[in-house]
């Protein structure tokens, strides 16, 4: 029974990791229709940005706060200089400008920092709590992971649907040609989505290189685990995505704890496949019926 | 334009070309060269299928590399446990990714666009665990090594094992250009086209919508296979570090980056997969660079490679020689008519103008579809 607890309260964390790539690139989703591949190694890089603080003896929370700024930067930095000039051309470019920018990252990322992992430090304790006894695999540090997530999520929903920002991004995203004959600046709105799902991904980058290290290939799994998750979700659904992430991440952790680890991808596989024969468009997007 | 080619011939003539071309540049080239140009001939089979599946029936997949590991899989199989001839493996093998082709494809058929992305994406990730979970019969992280293929005794025993090995792998590419060749300009390839382009207009005009996604699905998978089979011949080995989800990426960049849904962007494709890595190490290593920096630029300049083409090709390599030949045509074609006042200063009503609408031709010059 505690194993069945440790893999649940463990799924729950990982899966809020998940949850925060897979609402990154949701709104990316939304606001522009691409899926952005290069969440990874955006991620990756800001990440790299806090080690490398961190061990220039910067402290912990500086450098959160600084991979967190980083992200915004470097999202609004890609769409203004690459995504502005792949939209609107067939959808497949965007994909592999996506992909190129990805592998780019990470060369980069390899040439700056080297190619061997290094350890990163955790914001709190990583000792499970103990209760009765016996101790659990969950800690302050992921109970924190939950909450950061969980609180993002509301925040990003607040400003999607109670601010006159988060209107003027919605009316950008969904009706560009109306939002700007009524005077939104729809070419900011978009750089700003880009801006608020890079540093979701950021968050989510800081959060887990603890567990996974730091380097640069070293989060590729986070990213296709965070897509299936947004595609589990539904990719127009911010909820689904939150609800995708941790439904994976609960899933994944007890295949892993039950069945071993090398089935945990075959795992995300049949579940994904499972969720899409049933609901075509996700577990939470509503079907868009399709016209001649 | 004047006095059409039938279909059917022009592809066995342009298969037959192929051919002779392979057959001569296999000759001339040293024994390094043979085996790129192996490489190349087996990555083209796997790209002809997949141009065929993402750019004329609109299906894109992320997971063609797992197919191809399910082809190299069989092959190496039967050749190591059961000691089939080389023709009856890799046949094995392209029929045993046909049947997964055939499952994957028939969920494939209920996805759209991004879902069908991930779904072929998990796909590409979880296959390969496969081969980890059953070391005994795939052979765990090392994979499955084979015999390396012996050149018929005909040949003379001076035969180099390299050229052998091209000639398989040129004769698979060959076959695929033909049989892709055709599909292309067949029925079935237009209702690829048309169900592409509307998806409910083509079910009014009576293609089965699924049966048709499902055809195309299964002859790409098919062909993905066929690349695996010939990869596990010529590498001599199946082992899952070159089925990774890279390989997938890779293919479907390669056919993007190339020109997408023509068999020549394909081409060009398998081209750049198989010299831009040797290119970009040449030159990271002709500067003095740390070996942080050599070892991570050929990646950087593939990355920023694929930017650019984007950027400044958006329909691909071939979309811009395409687009080069044009030019120089209508340049030409201007210079020509130059001091004949009131001539047409397009050029004589090149191109797809004259095309009778509903025709074949008005079919197949419609965006992106580049005749081979």
């Amino acid at each position: 029974m505690t194993r069945f607890i440790d893999l649940t309260l463990n799924g729950i964390s990982t899966g809020a990791i998940y949850a925060a790539v897979a609402l990154a690139l949701v709104i990316i989703w939304r606001s522009t229709r691409i899926v952005n591949f290069a969440q990874g190694g955006m991620l990756m890089f800001t990440t790299f940005i806090a080690s490398a603080l961190i061990s220039a003896g910067v402290g912990y929370w500086l450098a959160f706060v600084v991979a967190l700024a980083s992200g915004f930067v470097l999202g609004a930095v890609v769409e203004r200089l690459l995504m502005r000039h792949v939209m609107g051309k067939p959808p497949l470019n965007a994909v592999i400008v996506a992909f190129g920018l990805l592998i780019l990252l990470e060369a980069v990322a390899g040439m700056i920092w080297g190619n061997t992992p290094r350890s990163f430090p955790p914001a709190f304790s990583i000792r499970g709590y103990s209760v009765g006894g016996t101790r659990l695999l969950f800690s302050p540090n992921d109970t924190f992971i939950v909450l950061v997530v969980l609180a993002s999520a509301l925040l990003l929903a607040l400003l999607f649907r109670r601010t006159t920002l988060g209107l003027r991004m919605r009316a950008a995203a969904f009706a560009p040609e109306v939002a700007r004959l009524l005077g939104v600046r729809v070419g900011g709105m978009l750089t700003l989505g880009w801006a608020l799902a890079s540093l979701m991904g950021s968050l989510a980058g800081v959060l887990v290189a603890p567990s996974v290290f730091v380097g640069p290939n070293q989060f590729d799994p986070i990213l296709v685990f965070g897509f299936t998750a947004a595609v589990m979700g539904g990719l127009d659904s911010p909820a689904g995505a939150v609800i995708g992430g941790l439904l994976l991440g609960l899933a994944l952790s007890y295949v892993g704890g039950y069945e071993g680890s090398e089935l945990v991808t075959l795992a995300a596989l049949v579940i994904l496949l499972l969720v899409l024969m049933v609901r075509p468009q996700g577990l939470f997007s509503t079907p868009r019926e399709r016209r001649v | 334009m004047t006095a059409r080619i039938p279909h059917g011939l022009r592809s066995v003539a342009i298969a037959l070309l192929a051919a002779v071309a392979l057959f001569v540049a296999s000759e001339l080239l040293s024994e390094y060269n043979d085996l790129q140009l192996a490489t190349g001939c087996y990555y083209f089979a796997a790209l002809a299928g997949l141009t065929l599946l993402t750019g004329l029936s609109g299906q894109i997949s992320l997971g063609h590399g797992a197919l191809m590991a399910v082809g190299a899989y069989t092959t190496a199989l039967l050749i190591g446990n059961e000691h089939w001839p080389l023709l009856g493996a890799i046949l094995a093998g392209t029929a045993m990714a046909a049947l997964v082709g055939l499952a994957l494809g028939a969920a494939a058929t209920r996805l759209r666009g991004p879902y069908l992305a991930g779904a072929t994406l998990a796909f590409a990730v979880g296959l390969p665990a496969l081969a980890e979970k059953y070391p005994g019969t795939f052979g765990g992280a090392n994979g499955l090594t084979i015999e390396p293929p012996t050149p018929p005794s005909f040949l003379g025993s001076e035969f180099p094992l390299e050229r052998w090995e091209a000639w398989v792998a040129g004769i698979g590419a060959v076959v695929v250009l033909l049989l892709a060749g055709n599909l292309r300009r067949s029925g079935m390839g237009r209702a690829f086209r048309a169900i592409r382009d509307d998806e409910i207009a083509a079910s009014l005009c009576g293609y089965s919508v699924a049966r048709v996604q499902l055809t195309a699905f299964v002859f790409s998978a098919a062909c993905a296979g066929l690349g695996g089979a010939m990869l596990a011949v010529v590498l001599q080995l199946a082992a899952p570090g070159a089925f990774q989800l890279q390989l997938s990426l890779s293919l479907l960049t390669a056919i993007v980056v190339g020109g997408l849904g023509s068999l020549a962007g394909a081409a060009w494709g398998a081209a750049f997969l198989v010299l831009l890595p040797g290119w970009s190490n040449d030159i990271a290593h002709s500067f003095s660079l740390s070996t942080r920096v050599s070892s991570n630029l050929p990646l950087a300049i593939y990355g920023a490679v694929l930017i650019a083409v984007m950027l400044a090709w958006p329909t691909g390599i071939q979309g811009g020689v395409r687009a080069a030949s044009s030019r120089l045509r209508r340049m030409r074609g201007r210079r020509e008519a130059t001091g004949q006042r009131g001539s047409d200063p397009i050029g004589r009503g090149q191109g797809p103008v004259a095309s009778v609408p509903g025709s074949d031709a008005a079919l197949s010059n419609q965006r992106g579809d580049q005749e081979s």
